[in-house]
């Protein structure tokens, strides 16, 4: 089969608003011998060109009209990984059942979320592994691998959390940090530029976000005294156009935050997926841990702009607000989950379960806390300042023979992408319970050695750890309704118009649970752990919904 | 900085060429010089032997990526042994703690650098300054031993009872765990905790690399539809079903939702011995059969 007439014609049949039959698209032969004539390789030649600006910038602009597809990494520029498809719902969901299983023959944890246009799902595996797949029978079309060298230095496994796409291009941020831009149709590179030194710590994780004409992407390093920043290349020519420095440098506002020399490794990286307010042209993109993680001494001030919430103009870069969730953090809670916006009465709003254990709601246009509430288990803040921003009890920093802080290092959530429905007004996460007892130790800064300050280990106060999926109203802050896993979980959550939300766990099932009960009304067991958040999609008017688990991507749909 | 790099050729699916096959051999020729390189690595004396500087260096190292088992100053945190013990069980050599190190103990609870989820994975410089760093901090002198093994394997098969649910080397029961190699990895003192207060600690519940056992022994009770009770420990468990093994050491395989009631606690079914039921110096006979046991 031939890839591009077909979705020439998918693409010609899109933009005329019509829905394309897709059986049609499939087996529309314009390929034969036959049909080698003069005017219909004119007109196959027009879809072909067409076929170029396949996934516009207006189109991601508009993605609520596609719901067949899934075009960023948590499906749209709220964060909300919330699919309106709901052909799947409560009443038929015992009947889902696996479609397809993709192994990526990659070892080690799956962290991508696919993408979905016009039938083709794109993905990520280890080793900054890229794919595209028919996203009907999981069949590959096709394959990239980067080259990675052998002494990178990922802080937590060679993963990758997805692509994005823009154009006839889709974007790959690498172990070694790359920016890559491959055809979305072969997989052949058409750009490769190299953001930083990756001897020094830097790498991508992360999925890239395509806003307008840019491709923006985190760095990943904290735990290497990186010196954090966020960068946006044309996705045209690869050509830089801006970057954010995490911490602000000699003569920058913030740069008094930071004790003498400490903000050259200063660390706040920028490891996961932002979101984009096209109303007010902002990107939101949240800031990790400050350097090194779980030590404090030597970097006396809030080192700005660590585990901050960043508002970016998208066009230039420029700091427009921030908010700072975690001030001179010492317990390596990178604040780096994703900002869903979300609108409530009249108020256009950020939520964000934040690693440090609070559950956080900022005004968008004005960057200023509306509230914070704990929603897991926390000793490391007893009080709030002027703003109702928690503040860290004396007791809470480490100590040399360590002591024990909830939550522990891996935080209250992670990288679990959270989702935001807006039928039922509810915030899922993935919620762990586990306390650590955090040390600290002096420790010179040596370029791209592993730069800490400390040990910890798991505390006995709080075992057994447990893992949650959590149902929180952000209005209030209450939890409306919890399902605990039977161990935590790296997986993050997916709400459908189905009244469905899925998520997957450690011991390997992919769930799905009543969105307003959390009643588990089907799972699937797919033998492997989930660290990764599912997505929905749809092809010839049928729903699936996708995820990672073990060394495969797995899609479902019904019978 | 940006620099454009030159186009990459991504790796396709299909390509059964000769040139296809003359890649797999270059690449096998490259892989098996790779593995004769690591052989020769771990072969390699320690470039930093005896240097107080990279000992220190590897302290550093060592609090990031060992101390999550090993404890702060190498001294055994329960879960991993105690590595000031100048006499270790599966390295004696510096290249063989290089070996153990990069590649972990199959079947054991040790993995292999930069996968146990905790550190960020080690260079070859900087393992060789950890294993400075354990060097320096090894007792020379052999601790006096404790206990009688001979009179602590009678009890461990005899009036004890520990053979009824815990096997060493193939003889005794299934309930707990295995106990043949815990005196090589376990510290005497989490050995002694272990038998007087069982509960206090099941299997560590860790990252899955740095599991020792499938299971963490809790306590499960179960009424099945039927009405009938189980009792046992959990052999594996998941939102949905649960397999246990019942003080018959019989299996069983139960989906929990067509269960009557499900219970499951983190209180031991081992009994507490406490001195009176095992005195202090038949505790040591016992610990040193099984650290007897564990050092073969």
């Amino acid at each position: 089969m031939n890839i591009d007439s077909p979705q020439g014609v998918l693409q010609v049949t899109w933009k005329s608003g019509a829905s394309a039959p897709r059986k049609q698209a499939r087996h529309n032969s314009v390929f034969s011998p036959s049909s080698l004539c003069a005017g219909i390789l004119g007109i196959w030649l027009l879809f072909v060109i067409q076929a170029h600006a396949q996934v516009t910038a207006d189109r991601l602009l508009q993605s609520s009209k596609e719901p067949q597809n899934w075009l960023t990494y948590s499906g749209d520029y709220s964060g909300r990984r919330f699919s309106s498809l709901d052909q799947i719902s409560a009443k038929n969901v015992h009947s889902l059942v696996a479609k397809w299983v993709y192994q990526t023959a990659a070892t080690g944890k799956l962290e991508t979320t696919p993408l979905v246009v016009d039938g083709i799902l794109y993905a990520t595996a280890q080793d900054d592994r890229a794919f595209a797949l028919d996203a009907l029978t999981g069949r590959p079309i096709w394959m990239y691998q980067h080259e990675v060298p052998a002494d990178i230095r990922p802080c937590c496994g060679h993963v990758n959390r997805g692509l994005a796409i823009l154009g006839d291009k889709v974007f790959l941020g690498t172990l070694d940090a790359h920016v890559i831009a491959l055809d979305s149709k072969t997989g052949n590179v058409i750009w490769d530029v190299v953001a930083a030194d990756y001897r020094k710590g830097y790498s991508f994780t992360v999925a890239p976000l395509a806003v307008k004409n840019l491709i923006v992407i985190g760095v990943s390093g904290g735990e290497y005294g990186v010196r954090g920043f966020i960068d946006a290349y044309d996705a045209d020519s690869g050509v830089r156009k801006w970057r954010f420095y995490t911490v602000p440098g000699p003569g920058e506002p913030g740069h008094e935050t930071w004790e003498g020399d400490s903000w050259k490794v200063g660390g706040a990286p920028a490891w996961n997926t932002g979101t984009y307010d096209p109303s007010t042209d902002q990107i939101f993109w949240p800031t990790g841990n400050p350097a090194p993680s779980n030590r404090g001494e030597g970097r006396a001030g809030d080192n700005l702009y660590s585990n901050t919430l960043l508002a970016l103009n998208a066009d230039t870069g420029k700091l427009n607000w921030y908010f700072q969730f975690t001030k001179h953090d010492e317990h390596d809670w990178d604040a780096t989950q994703v900002p869903v916006m979300v609108e409530s009465r009249g108020k256009q709003l950020i939520a964000q379960a934040n690693r440090n254990g609070f559950f956080y709601v900022i005004d968008r246009t004005t960057g200023r806390l509306i509230s914070a509430t704990a929603y897991g288990k926390q000793t490391w803040s007893d009080g709030k300042d002027a703003e109702g921003r928690p503040i860290a009890n004396k007791s809470a920093s480490p100590t040399v023979e360590g002591h024990t802080v909830c939550p522990g290092a891996l935080g209250t959530t992670n990288f679990m992408a959270p989702a935001y429905d807006p039928q039922t007004a509810l915030f899922y996460v993935t919620a762990r319970d586990q306390c650590d007892i955090f040390s600290t130790a002096p420790q010179p800064y040596e370029a791209g050695h592993a730069y800490y300050g400390s040990a910890y280990f798991p505390s006995d106060e709080a075992e057994p750890y447990r893992g949650f999926l959590k149902a929180i109203d952000p209005l209030t802050g209450h939890i409306k309704w919890q399902f605990e896993h039977t161990s935590p979980t790296w997986s993050g959550a997916l709400s459908t118009a189905g009244g469905l939300v899925f998520t997957g766990d450690a011991e390997g099932n992919f769930i799905a649970l009543d969105t307003t009960t959390g009643k588990p009304l089907w799972h699937f067991q797919m033998g492997g752990a989930v660290y990764a958040a599912p997505m929905a999609f749809a092809v010839d008017g049928k729903e699936y919904v996708a995820i990672a688990a073990g060394s495969a991507v797995y899609a479902f749909g019904l019978p | 900085m940006i620099t454009v790099a030159s186009f990459r050729r991504p790796k396709q699916i299909k390509k059964s060429s000769a040139c296809a096959r003359l890649r797999i051999f270059l690449w096998s020729a490259f892989a098996f010089f790779l593995a004769f390189a690591v052989a020769a690595r771990a072969d390699a004396q320690n470039p930093f032997a005896g240097d107080a500087k990279a000992a220190k260096a590897g302290e550093y190292e060592f609090r990031i990526n060992c101390a999550l088992c090993h404890g702060l100053g190498a001294r055994g945190g329960g879960r991993g042994p105690d590595l000031t013990r100048a006499q270790k069980k599966h390295a004696h050599s510096e290249a063989e703690m290089f070996a153990v190190i990069s590649n972990g103990i199959p079947g054991t609870a040790m993995p292999a650098n930069g996968t146990n989820g905790q550190g960020v994975g080690m260079t070859d410089e900087e393992i060789w300054q950890i294993i400075t760093y354990i060097r320096s901090q090894e007792v020379k002198a052999p601790a006096n031993s404790i206990g009688n093994a001979v009179h602590g394997k009678q009890l461990f098969y005899g009036e004890a009872n520990c053979s009824l649910c815990h096997m060493v080397e193939g003889q005794g029961g299934r309930i707990g765990p295995d106990l043949s190699s815990v005196g090589g990895s376990r510290t005497r003192e989490a050995i002694i905790d272990s038998v007087r207060n069982p509960s206090n600690r099941l299997a560590w519940g860790l990252t899955e690399a740095t599991k020792e056992f499938p299971q963490e022994y809790e306590t499960i009770t179960v009424v099945t539809a039927d009405g009938k009770q189980i009792k046992g420990v959990a052999l594996n468990e998941d939102n949905f079903s649960v397999q246990i093994m019942d003080m018959n050491e019989q299996i069983h395989l139960l989906e929990k939702g067509k269960l009557r009631s499900f219970r499951k606690s983190r209180e031991s079914i081992m009994p507490v011995y406490t001195p009176e039921l095992l005195s202090d110096k038949d505790l040591d006979d016992v610990v040193a059969f099984l650290i007897g046991m564990g050092a073969k």
